[in-house]
């Protein structure tokens, strides 16, 4: 029973993870209503510019503060540069144009830090387990994570649902001429969402570089569970988002632990060895398969679209 | 817009193009992984190969020498085009590096059939081994199996019981699993096979904790294995079960993995620290040159570039003369970085395996400290299947 306990919060901690990555894209994609391949490079570069940071200083909260903000600034100039002509193009070309960013990120780091992956270690106040369930001590820098993804999540939703700023990003995602008509500068409104998105898309990557491998393409295997994310939550929706998140998280983590055994109950050992991994990492996406067969709009689609 | 993905696909797979040089020049064509993140290990090969060709004034056998150099991009079908190419277009006398067994086995007819000799600098996939030997088909590295087949035996040696092992679901994990087995007869905890690509491993150590085994080997190469170490470290099981592993803590991963992998043991029949002259004089000259520490890939491609200069030193510059070539390459009589070794009759060497640990050295850099020998004169297991022709 500890051991579902154990994987449950594995599980919740994966989705976390998810969630920071998947906000950010949702928020850009339901209020822009534009395809951002690019969002894993703007996960990479803050994975990145916070390890840097952290192995010059050896300040971790630098490290974060630093990957926000230049993560920010290299989101919003590419939001000026490249994007600002991609709204009134088509899906497609907008998915050419950030595979094209895609390319130019995962050079340009390579040109910056070389192509040896990045050292990125645990700040010495989160090193060490906490044990939360009893005989399964749990490392303290993933119940931060946790954390972090809790009180980000609230604050997007306070930022989107409680403030004038959240009210106008709402509104400019039913409305986009409504808005504009209304004498609201819609431009400058999309570089700051896109701003924001950029950051979310850096912390996360910040949090996951002492976990992950902060190399050349890492933000690229995530995304693609981000955009399963926010298909299966509804496009747009920021609750959807953190709802579909931890359902990934949970449903990817559990299949991992539990089918080959599930599997070993009604076949024999060795087809169960080969069956159990490789239906385990298919689940989230038959989950998504689901999900478009039952609700087409995802599980909160956002209303008066 | 079919039409402009296709454009834009097709400007990325030509990447490589090769410089040209003088006419009688001889051309060695050097295939690797230049771009994405095992890029890194193609970076390995090219420095030394680049440090290789410095060494020898840009001679092979006293002839003026070029390399060209081809990325597959880790793909198998961009890697045989690029090796096509190489032979066809490009004319090359020589062909080697290749990281993957996959990209090896795809490009590995039409070199061999052209008749140039071909050193294969990593990759080791038992067909080449066994069935599909070939006179001119070299190895300066490894059969796959031959590393985790030191580490099982060194364990078995040891009476090591309760091994939990784990590697990615794919064709080289199994392998290894199997080639580990091949040696060790003790007790297996459980075997785990984790997606190919995984990123976050805290399942599995879950696992592996309950399971709480004596021992635990890995094969997760690249990233996987610097994730692994990093997230095995931070549960708190470094120093509780020991890890073993075989080309997963190297050069290449260990900048990234650190402290993470203190006292970790890995398998491997090469080290920076081994000690003979050879091998001295090349870890000097290419950290003098490129401020790194070199991995086994690097050595391994260095020892490929001096085996083709020796080959070609032998038969005077005579580049027809490749029956005289393969003899001497054959002979294994070059000052390699590893010491001397010989072949076996399938062209793959019979050489000597260590168990390697980490350490933090004295400038504070954490590198693998080679503890013994754990296999001498190890031979490959496939070499019975190998019924090698002589060259026409």
């Amino acid at each position: 029973m500890i051991a579902v306990a154990e994987q449950v919060l594995n599980g919740v901690q994966f989705g976390i993870t998810l969630f920071l990555m998947a906000a950010g894209l949702t928020l850009i994609f339901g209020v822009m209503n534009l395809v951002n391949l690019a969002h894993g490079s703007l996960y990479m570069v803050g994975a990145y510019i916070a390890a840097a940071t952290f192995n010059a200083t050896h300040s971790f909260l630098l490290g974060i503060g630093a990957a926000l903000a230049g993560t920010a600034a290299v989101g919003i100039a590419i939001e000026v540069v490249v994007f600002r002509r991609l709204y009134r193009r088509d899906h497609l070309d907008q998915v050419l144009a950030t595979f094209g960013l895609i390319l130019f990120f995962n050079e340009l780091v390579r040109m910056i830090w070389g192509a040896t992956a990045l050292y990125a270690q645990v700040p010495g106040f989160l090193a060490g387990q906490v044990e939360l369930l009893p005989g399964a001590p749990y490392p303290t820098y993933r119940l931060a994570i946790i954390v972090a993804g809790l009180v980000v999540g609230v604050l997007i939703y306070l930022l989107v649902m409680k403030t004038r700023i959240g009210m106008l990003i709402r509104a400019g995602a039913s409305d986009r001429t409504m808005v504009g008509a209304l004498g609201v500068n819609i431009t400058l409104l999309y570089t700051l969402v896109f701003g924001v998105g950029a950051a979310l898309a850096a912390l996360s990557g910040a949090l996951a570089g002492p976990v992950f491998t902060v190399e050349s393409g890492m933000g690229d295997d995530l995304l693609i569970l981000a955009f399963v994310v926010i298909v299966i939550g509804g496009i747009g929706s920021i609750r959807g988002a953190f709802i579909a998140s931890v359902l990934v998280g949970v449903v990817d983590t559990i299949g991992r632990a539990f089918l080959r055994q599930l599997f070993a109950l009604v076949m024999s050992g060795f087809a169960a060895d080969s069956a159990g991994p490789a239906t385990a990492s298919m689940l989230i996406y038959v989950l998504m398969a689901a999900v478009l067969f039952f609700r087409p709009q995802g599980l909160f689609p956002r209303e008066n679209r | 817009m079919k039409a402009r993905i296709l454009t834009a696909l097709a400007a990325l797979c030509c990447l490589a193009t090769p410089a040209l040089a003088a006419d009688n020049a001889v051309k060695i064509g050097l295939v690797t992984t230049l771009s994405g993140p095992a890029g890194v290990i193609g970076k390995h090969m090219k420095d030394a190969a680049d440090l290789a060709m410095d060494m020898l004034g840009n001679k092979i056998g006293g002839k003026p020498a070029e390399i060209v150099f081809g990325d597959d991009q880790f793909k198998p079908d961009v890697g045989r085009q690029v090796a096509e190419q190489m032979v066809k277009r490009d004319k090359v006398d020589f062909m080697t590096g290749f990281i993957w067994s996959n990209v090896l086995l795809a490009s590995y007819e039409p070199v061999i059939k052209s008749g140039i000799i071909f050193i294969g600098a990593n990759a080791g996939p038992h067909e080449l081994a066994g069935a599909m030997c070939a006179p001119n088909y070299f190895s300066a590295s490894w059969q796959n199996d031959q590393t985790p087949e030191a580490m099982g035996k060194y364990m078995n040696d040891q009476k090591m019981d309760d091994v939990y092992l784990i590697a990615p679901d794919y064709a080289a994990g199994k392998d290894m699993v199997n080639g580990f087995k091949r040696y060790f007869k003790g007790k297996v905890a459980a075997e785990v096979f984790t997606k190919p690509g995984q990123t976050d491993y805290q399942v599995e150590i879950s696992q592996l904790r309950s399971a709480n085994p004596k021992t635990l080997f890995i094969f997760l190469p690249g990233a996987m294995g610097i994730q692994f170490v990093k997230q095995y470290d931070q549960a708190g099981l470094r120093g509780k079960i020991p890890l073993y592993s075989a080309f997963t803590v190297d050069e290449t991963t260990l900048p990234a993995i650190g402290a993470a992998a203190d006292g970790n043991y890995e398998a491997s029949f090469w080290s920076p620290d081994l000690d003979n002259p050879r091998n001295k004089e090349f870890v000097a000259a290419f950290r003098k040159k490129y401020n790194y520490i070199p991995s086994y890939y690097a050595a391994q491609q260095f020892d490929a570039i001096f085996q083709i200069d020796d080959a070609v030193k032998a038969v005077k510059g005579n580049l027809k003369d490749r029956k005289g070539m393969i003899a001497r390459i054959d002979k294994a009589d070059f000052p390699s970085v590893r010491g001397k070794f010989t072949y076996n009759t399938n062209h793959f060497p019979i050489e000597n395996f260590y168990l390697l640990k980490i350490v933090k050295d004295s400038d504070g850099q954490y590198v693998r400290k080679i503890q013994g020998v754990m296999f001498a004169n190890h031979k490959d297991a496939y070499s019975s299947e190998c019924h090698m022709k002589p060259y026409k």
